[in-house]
C-alpha cells in the first residue's frame, strides 16, 4: 500500500468523492458567508489549503507521540497504558489557533502581497470546522504521516473547488428573479445541494 | 423575578423565531446537516448543544470582567473545548452506539459558530442569568431547525421515525409494507448529502416567510 496510486486515490477521494464541504458539511459557515464574491472565495480557498496542509501533519505527530493510547512509550515503558485521547479536542484546537497565528505572521514578514490578499481570512479559519474536521478524520481513519499530508492537501483543494464553484454560480444568478424570502442563504443552500449532486457523480471512481 | 419578566421571555423566544441562529444569523450550519440523517441523532445533538451553549454562556459571563480583550478568543475556545470534551466522554460512556454514529461531529461542536458567536455577542456583555436564557433560546432555535430537517429526511428518505434510547434507537413508526407493495418508494436522495442541503434550503425559506425577513443578495 505504498505505491503512488494509493496516494493519488486518497487525493481524488478527498477532493471529489468525499469532498469536505459537499459530502461532510464541514466549513459551511464561511462557505456560505464568503461565496458572495469570487475574489474573496479564491482567497479563503487558498488560505484553507495552506492551513490544512500544515495543521493536519502537526496534529498527526501530537496524536501519535503524545495523545494516543501507549503513545508515550518513547519516554518510558511505564506509560504503556496511558491514554490521553480525551485531550485531543482541546489540543487540536489550540494547535490550529496557534498555527493560524504563525502562518499569518510568516506571511506578513515574507510575502506582503499574499498577506494582503489572504490576511483578513486567516483569523476566520481558526474556527472553520473543516480544519478541525480534517484532523479528527485523520485520527479516526488511522492515516500514516504521508497519507495525512496528502489528505490534508486534498481536503483543502476540495474546499477551494467547492467555494469557487458556488461563488461563480451565485455571480451568474445575480439578476435572476428569485422569491424574496429565498434570496441569499436559502438559494445558496439549494445551489449547494445541486453542486453536491453533481459531485456525487464521482462516487465509485477508484484509482 | 428577573427570570420571568417579558425581557427574559424575549431573550429566549427571539432566537427560536425571528432571530433564529441557523436560518437568520446563518451560524452553526456545519454540524447542523451532518447529524440530520436520523431523528434520534438530531435530538441527541440538540441536547449536547443545549448543554454546551448554556454552560459556556454562563461560565464566560461569570468571568467576563476578568478576561483581557486581547486573549478572549483563546479563553473562549478553551472553555468551549473543555465542555465539549466532557460531552464527548459522557456520550462514549453512556450512549456508545450514538457516539459512534455522531463520530467527529460531537467534537466539531467546538467550531460550531453559534457557540463562539453567542459568547462574543452576548455572554461577554450580560450577566449570567440572561446569558443562560440566551444560550437556551439559541440552542433551542438550532434544535428546532435540525429536528425539522431530520424528521423529513428520515421519514421520506428511509421511511422510519426513530427516537433515541440507550442503544441503536427506538423505531417509533415506519412506513407499512403494504404501502411499498402499492408502489410507494423512499426518496434515496434525501439520505445522501444533496438532500440535506436542499431540505435545509427549503426550511430556511419557509422559516423566513414566517419570520418575515428578506436578504438582498
Amino acid at each position: 500500500m505504498t505505491g503512488i496510486e494509493h496516494y493519488l486515490s486518497i487525493f481524488t477521494k478527498a477532493v471529489f468523492i468525499e469532498n469536505i464541504v459537499l459530502a461532510y458539511f464541514l466549513g459551511l459557515c464561511s462557505f456560505l458567508a464568503i461565496s458572495k464574491k469570487i475574489d474573496a472565495s479564491v482567497g479563503i480557498g487558498l488560505a484553507v489549503i495552506v492551513v490544512l496542509t500544515i495543521t493536519a501533519p502537526i496534529n498527526w505527530f501530537l496524536w501519535e507521540f503524545l495523545l494516543d493510547k501507549g503513545a508515550l512509550v518513547w519516554i518510558s515503558s511505564d506509560f504503556q497504558d496511558t491514554d490521553l485521547g480525551f485531550l485531543k479536542l482541546i489540543v487540536f484546537i489550540s494547535v490550529i489557533a496557534a498555527m493560524v497565528q504563525l502562518v499569518e505572521m510568516f506571511m506578513e514578514r515574507f510575502s506582503q502581497s499574499l498577506y494582503n490578499s489572504l490576511g483578513i481570512f486567516l483569523p476566520l479559519i481558526a474556527v472553520n470546522c473543516s480544519i478541525l474536521g480534517g484532523s479528527l478524520f485523520m485520527v479516526e481513519r488511522e492515516y500514516t504521516i504521508s497519507e495525512t499530508v496528502v489528505y490534508g492537501f486534498g481536503s483543502g483543494v476540495g474546499f477551494f473547488l467547492a467555494i469557487v464553484a458556488l461563488a461563480s454560480i451565485r455571480y451568474r444568478i445575480r439578476y435572476s428573479n428569485i422569491p424574496p424570502r429565498l434570496r441569499g442563504v436559502g438559494m445558496a443552500m439549494l445551489l449547494t445541494g445541486l453542486l453536491s449532486m453533481a459531485f456525487m457523480a464521482f462516487s465509485g471512481i477508484d484509482l | 423575578m428577573e427570570l420571568f419578566n417579558s425581557e427574559s421571555k424575549k431573550i429566549v423566544s427571539d432566537p427560536i423565531n425571528v432571530n433564529n441562529p441557523i436560518s437568520l444569523q446563518v451560524l452553526g450550519i456545519c454540524s447542523a446537516l451532518a447529524v440530520t440523517i436520523r431523528l434520534d441523532q438530531a435530538i441527541i445533538m440538540t441536547l449536547a448543544v443545549v448543554f454546551v451553549l448554556c454552560s459556556s454562556n454562563v461560565i464566560l459571563s461569570l468571568i467576563r470582567n476578568y478576561i483581557p480583550a486581547r486573549v478572549r478568543i483563546v479563553i473562549m475556545l478553551s472553555v468551549i473545548a473543555s465542555l465539549v470534551s466532557v460531552v464527548d466522554e459522557l456520550l462514549k460512556a453512556y450512549l456508545y452506539d450514538m457516539s459512534k454514529q455522531l463520530s467527529v461531529f460531537v467534537g466539531l461542536i467546538i467550531t460550531n459558530c453559534i457557540i463562539m458567536g453567542r459568547a462574543e455577542a452576548f455572554a461577554l456583555k450580560h450577566g449570567p442569568s440572561k446569558a443562560f436564557l440566551d444560550g437556551l433560546g439559541n440552542s433551542m432555535g438550532y434544535g428546532l431547525i435540525i429536528i425539522v430537517v431530520s424528521f423529513f429526511r428520515e421519514l421520506f428518505g428511509a421511511g422510519t421515525i426513530t427516537l433515541p434510547d440507550g442503544g441503536a434507537g427506538y423505531v417509533l413508526w415506519s412506513i407499512p409494507e403494504s404501502w411499498y407493495a402499492a408502489g410507494y418508494e423512499n426518496i434515496g436522495l434525501l439520505v445522501l448529502s444533496p438532500g440535506a442541503f436542499i431540505i435545509l434550503g427549503l426550511v430556511i425559506w419557509i422559516q423566513r416567510e414566517f419570520a418575515g425577513v428578506e436578504e438582498d443578495a
